[in-house]
């Protein structure tokens, strides 16, 4: 106590205790501790694989890449054959996954979204019917709704040589869905390229007119200017390439089917299953979203005489989309993760394509390395989208 | 307007003035088991403005939802120009709005939209304005509530408490509106803007002929600025005359309202109202 206590106007000099007791300096080596366990537990692991690995005389690095596949994959988005290399191959299961991921996504804002209305429904049969959906498909582990659709496709529909033809060149069998495609032409790539130059365009003039909007209440038919772009530039780009009409057609040939472009089972099985476990998660973030809108904005609407459709479309989901968006896009996020469940149904994702050529070459940690960014880039890209379109559409708080 | 029954607990019009441009016959409008409006008989002219006072929870908003067509009345009639408006038979609901402007409590001006769509929504989407003439309409009647040209093009979230007011009441007059309610148009603002606002809305109304109700809290504005006021509690009307009848009044739920007293018939104890708990 006495030893404290600081004598009137007297300086203590400082011992050791003083600076193991003071906050800040405790503070600095805690962290330094700290980072020094984390390095060297990082330091233990890193050399004991290393070890492990030269033992089993497995080399490190991403040398192997280069190397041939020579594994076939059921279906690719680019040219690949057995004798490509393994960059090849992981670039095909990348595209397949993003291919399924993408689909996906619209796919299920689309769904969601009708659901989501439907639950606030008015009509009992609409909101009921809602429910169930939600309730069922969101409650399922998604892995075994995969299982299911792998179950049913395949079974549920005939063998190659009685396909079933629901309309005129599409062929449904036991080995997925073919439909005809136009034969490859340049022409097809000017339209992608027109296709993209529109959306840029329509960008633009969606922006110039909302300002003109406001500055002088001239009111621009947004709608039809940007469909009349979009379809207009695309068919130029048609033209100019030579508007070719050469269609490739799937045709049973000996005991399968040839020509067209085949929708695998696996795919579909993938697709659907996602799409609808995921609907559910954004039904619920879309009800969510009119829900939290006061009911203030419903009576001022009412009050003016407006429409209830108007109402809803004008000033309701407007406004619901700031609560939306942020919670959207950690579904969209989960789909793109779920997806690598592929790999359970057999469809060639990113993680099916990995797993053979880890058991392959025994390169675990580096195909790991390989996937796990791809999907922390793929991630991020989305987010980084989404939250870019939340700063758009985002209304501050009153 | 005809003298309230001063003696009588609950005081009604005694005979209503069956030319009355507005009236309500025995209005009455239940939330699930409770009653919320019972049996309110009120009547107005053309230009007259009331101030509807009274205790949280007495009924004043839903009163005025109900005759901007928010809510349907259960019973009774609202008569505009001798015409019930409130029969869903009749076929004139649609007309109705057209006829009344609102401004709500917490304004409920839509965020989606700049000021100046704001204001001109109603006459836009009911296109009898298009285009420049709406955005210039929304300049003036921006004008007449004091707020300029800039702040048209700015969202609700950008203005301040006192602009989002001006704007809420800009959107109410846009059409030209012969009844004009306004629930607590002063509530939250620094008493020289109350001020303000309160003789903005009566040189508005007086240019125009409207007839105003307005619900407020503000028992001074309440007692010098509007030609009736009206007292409601648990649903019903407790009195209602002219202003200058005020002092004269003995009505102990007027007294304690226009007091403040906390001793008096008004309870403030909370209770259980169906679901909601009521302060």
């Amino acid at each position: 106590m006495s030893k404290t206590q600081k004598a009137p106007g007297g300086v203590r000099s400082k011992g050791l205790t003083d600076y193991l007791n003071d906050e800040n300096v405790r503070a600095v080596i805690y962290q330094i501790v700290a980072i020094a366990l984390v390095i060297l537990a990082g330091w233990y692991l890193v050399s004991n694989t290393l070890a492990n690995l030269e033992r089993q005389n497995i080399s490190t690095g991403y040398g192997f890449l280069n190397l041939e596949a020579s594994f076939g994959i059921s279906e690719s988005m680019i040219d690949y054959t057995p004798q490509s290399n393994y960059a090849t191959a992981l670039m095909v299961g990348f595209l397949n996954t993003v291919k399924v991921a993408f689909l996906g996504i619209i796919l299920c804002t689309i769904i969601g979204t009708i659901f989501g209305v439907a639950r606030l429904s008015s009509n009992w049969i609409v909101r009921k019917l809602a429910t169930v959906y939600v309730e069922t498909f969101r409650n399922i582990p998604v892995l075994l709704q995969l299982f299911f659709w792998y179950a049913i496709i395949p079974n549920a529909f005939p063998a190659a040589r009685n396909a079933f033809q629901p309309l005129p060149d599409v062929l449904l069998t036991n080995r997925g869905m073919y439909i005809p495609v136009p034969v490859a032409d340049n022409a097809y790539d000017f339209m992608g390229i027109a296709a993209i130059i529109a959306f840029i365009v329509i960008y633009f003039i969606n922006k110039w007119a909302t300002k003109r909007l406001d500055a002088t209440g001239q009111p621009f038919p947004i709608v039809w200017a940007s469909l009349g772009i979009f379809f207009g530039l695309v068919l130029i780009a048609y033209l100019i390439g030579g508007a070719p009409t050469a269609m490739d057609i799937p045709a049973l040939k000996g005991f399968n089917i040839q020509g067209g472009y085949n929708i695998s089972p696996e795919f579909m099985s993938v697709l659907i299953g996602l799409t609808i476990y995921t609907s559910t998660y954004v039904a619920e973030v879309v009800r969510s979203g009119i829900q939290a809108v006061p009911t203030g904005q419903w009576e001022a609407a009412e009050s003016l005489g407006l429409k209830r459709s108007i109402a809803l479309r004008k000033i309701i989901l407007p406004q619901s989309m700031r609560v939306a968006i942020p919670p959207l896009t950690n579904q969209y996020l989960n789909l793109t993760k779920n997806s690598s469940l592929a790999v359970a149904v057999g469809y060639p994702d990113l993680v099916s394509v990995s797993n053979t050529t880890m058991n392959q070459t025994g390169q675990a940690i580096e195909a790991i390395s390989i996937y796990m960014a791809v999907y922390l880039g793929l991630s991020l890209t989305t987010s980084l989208f989404m939250n870019w379109f939340n700063k758009k559409m985002a209304l501050v708080e009153r | 307007m005809t003298l309230p029954n001063d003696t009588a607990n609950i005081a009604e019009t005694a005979t209503p003035d069956a030319s009355a441009f507005l009236r309500l016959e025995k209005t009455g409008k239940n939330f699930g088991q409770n009653i919320v409006l019972d049996n309110v008989s009120l009547s107005l002219d053309r230009g007259q403005t009331m101030a509807i006072i009274g205790p949280s929870a007495a009924g004043k908003s839903v009163l005025l939802k109900c005759l901007a067509g928010v809510y349907e009345i259960d019973r009774g009639e609202i008569l505009i120009a001798g015409k019930n408006v409130a029969d869903k038979a009749d076929g004139n609901q649609g007309h109705w709005t057209d006829k009344i402007g609102m401004l709500f409590q917490q304004n409920a001006l839509f965020d989606s939209l700049p000021v100046w769509q704001n204001v001109c929504f109603q006459l836009i989407e009911n296109g009898s304005l298009k285009g420049k003439q709406a955005r210039d309409k929304a300049v003036e009647l921006l004008g007449l509530v004091g707020l300029d040209a800039d702040s048209s093009i700015l969202r609700p979230s950008d203005l301040s408490g006192g602009m989002q007011k001006r704007v809420g009441i800009a959107r109410a007059i846009a059409n030209d509106p012969e009844i004009l309610l306004l629930d607590n148009p002063t509530a939250g603002l620094d008493p020289v803007l109350s001020n303000h606002i309160e003789n903005m809305i009566e040189t508005i109304a007086k240019k125009r002929m409207t007839t105003v109700i307005t619900v407020t809290n503000d028992m001074t504005i309440a007692r010098t600025r509007y030609d009736f006021l009206t007292m409601m509690h648990e649903g019903r009307v407790y009195w209602s005359g002219p202003r200058d009848q005020i002092d004269h009044a003995k009505n102990p739920h007027l007294a304690q309202m226009l007091s403040g007293s906390s001793q008096g018939p008004i309870s403030m104890r909370t209770q259980n109202r169906g679901q909601h708990l009521v302060a």
